[in-house]
């Protein structure tokens, strides 16, 4: 948690002022893209094109985006229809039939509990509500829905904290060792001496039962200490806090051009953020890791993922506690709901794009925006087994992109408009002031983390390093192997088109910026004609 | 759970808790509070001005 705190002091609350307060700038001057107000700003030839991620990132976000948004729907059309509760349900199992996490092409079905009409409904409102407008229909649902949603949180959160030990015959799995897991600073972690999998956690090693000790297992301490001198602990917490707040994602610029400019985007962007940490640690954290501590163990939580942790562990939840299918019913409606807008906002990005670059109306951006999501969203509709196609457009575009336009973002901040002239920007309008000590922090702290993050994280998570400098080993990732292949298995089909629809969009988006550069280029030198007229 | 893992969560959950009530407090007291929030420059809702900004 330390970490995780100052990664969001040195990261996350600062890149949220510098988005908005950049988004902002640009809107004031009439520029409502990335690569339109990067352009702006930086007033060079090549400043447009450091925007493309703006706008690779939201539409290719977008593709997978609504797949997800469907399950939400499908799993709460299903809580409704009794098919998740009862004792007999396997979630794990229901969940890879219903993703068609099992096989490729096994959910092009339409049946209720297969996600294929789920995600065309989900398609079709998403576009409708985008092109209709949403500020009297998904916004007034929001402003009842988000609230309902924190208040379900609360009442699933009760019955976390007391469901006890759900199973008698594992009684070691209770919510205090499932807290404990979570928030105790150091711990005696039991691993199999086989494969190094942790399978128990206690506080020490004197609480660990005889059943536990022996050859079979080896003991791992975990201390605070040793993990705060641990680079990979600082890798996870800072990429928690980037991706959780969707910094570089290229929609906040977007939305904060349309503000005013007695705006308060100081406000704004710390309210965005602590909203986040509230639900993220207050409620998430209390909610699904003891939960799912509880339900699978030690050794079930090592490798679950947001997915295994929403979709198997939630619905367990619920079926244990009065009323499950009702809450389980309305959780995952709101959940939908909560996705939806976030699916929205992900086209809007796109959408002001098309429109300033070429000056085409509103139908024929959102048309063109709908035909290429369309084959995208497809082309991972149907290569779902192990939802491949899906994670790993998710890792080049919705992790390795944003680590990049969060760094752009910053430095055009901090180096581009100039500390002293942002510093100005942000407080236009703004009630309260970001302390002096923040202008250090943009300016030298927050690039040189950035980017020392990021150098870690492609070595981790791309080359595989195992952080030894006296026994170097470069064993590269699954993300990279799927690619080029290894000794024990041939590159992956799925991995390599995924790859190469990226390589395709990105081409094709910064095409598009060249020409909308020109057309840019032309506003300006009208605009200094009248002006000088 | 022990002493240390109640005082983290004890201060996490209280911080992130303050932070975010200190915020929506400032919001619904600030004097934005009534701001008319018109989008329709951003998403026209009006049939015959929907291709408008």
């Amino acid at each position: 948690m330390i970490a995780y705190f100052i990664s969001l002091l040195l990261i996350g609350i600062p890149i949220c002022w510098v988005e908005w307060t950049i988004g902002r700038h640009g809107g004031q001057n009439n520029f409502h893209s990335t690569s339109g107000i990067f352009d702006f700003i930086l007033n060079k030839p090549w400043g447009k094109y450091l925007g493309v991620i703006g706008f690779i990132v939201p539409v290719c976000i977008y593709m997978y985006y609504v797949y997800i948004e469907a399950w939400c729907l499908g799993y709460a059309v299903n809580s409704i229809a009794g098919n998740l509760n009862g004792h007999n349900v396997n979630f794990q199992e229901f969940f890879g039939t219903f993703t068609g996490a099992s096989a490729d092409g096994v959910d092009l079905k339409f049946g209720l509990t297969e996600v294929g009409i789920f995600v065309i409904i989900v398609y079709f409102l998403n576009f409708f509500f985008i092109y209709r407008g949403i500020s009297k229909g998904i916004e007034l649902v929001c402003k009842y829905a988000m609230p309902a949603l924190i208040v379900i949180a609360l009442i699933i959160l009760v019955r976390v904290m007391t469901l006890g030990a759900p199973h008698p015959d594992k009684p070691d799995q209770n919510i205090m060792t499932g807290l404990g897991y979570l928030w105790n600073p150091s711990a005696v972690a039991v691993l199999d001496a086989v494969s190094g999998v942790e399978v128990a956690r206690y506080p020490d090693a004197a609480a660990i039962p005889a059943n536990y000790q022996g050859e079979a297992y080896t003991e791992k301490k975990l201390d605070l200490f040793l993990s705060l001198m641990n680079p990979q602990l600082w890798l996870a917490a800072a990429g928690q806090i980037f991706f959780s707040l969707s910094i570089g994602f290229g929609v906040i610029i977007t939305y904060s051009s349309y503000l005013r400019k007695n705006d308060d985007v100081v406000l704004s962007g710390l309210t965005a953020s602590a909203t986040n940490e509230f639900c993220e640690v207050g409620l998430g954290g209390l909610i699904t890791v003891p939960a799912a501590f509880m339900f699978l163990g030690a050794a079930g939580i090592v490798g679950q993922g947001t997915f295994g942790l929403g979709f198997n562990v939630l619905p367990e939840v619920f079926n244990h506690m009065p009323g499950g299918q009702i809450f389980a019913s309305i959780f995952f409606l709101l959940l939908f709901l909560a996705a939806i807008t976030s699916s929205l906002s992900m086209l809007q990005p796109g959408i002001a794009f098309l429109e300033e670059g070429f000056n085409i109306s509103r139908k024929q951006s959102v048309a063109l925006l709908g035909f290429v999501t369309g084959i995208g969203t497809f082309f991972i509709w149907y290569f779902s087994k192990d939802l491949k196609a899906l994670d790993t457009i998710d890792f080049w575009v919705g992790t390795v992109m944003l680590f990049i336009q969060a760094t752009i973002l910053v430095i055009i901040f901090g180096w581009g408009i100039g500390i002293k002239k942002g510093w100005e920007l942000a407080h236009e309008g703004a009630e309260m002031r970001i302390p002096d000590v923040f202008k250090v922090i943009i300016k030298y702290v927050t690039p040189a983390f950035l980017l020392t993050i990021f150098g870690m994280f492609l070595l981790q998570n791309v080359f595989g390093w195992n952080y030894s400098f006296s026994d170097a080993q470069f064993n590269p990732t699954g993300y990279v192997r799927d690619l080029i292949g290894s000794e024990d298995s041939p590159p992956n089909l799925v991995s390599r088109l995924s790859v190469a629809w990226i390589i395709i969009m990105t081409i094709f988006s910064l095409i598009l910026v060249n020409r909308a550069g020109k057309n840019w280029t032309k506003r300006k030198q009208t605009q200094t004609k009248e002006a000088s007229l | 759970m022990t002493n240390g893992g109640w005082i983290t969560m004890i201060l996490s959950v209280g911080f992130v808790t303050t932070l975010f009530l200190f915020c929506i407090i400032r919001v619904l007291r600030g004097p934005g509070r009534n701001t008319e929030h018109e989008l329709g420059h951003i998403e026209p809702i009006v049939k015959d001005k929907i291709n408008e900004r």
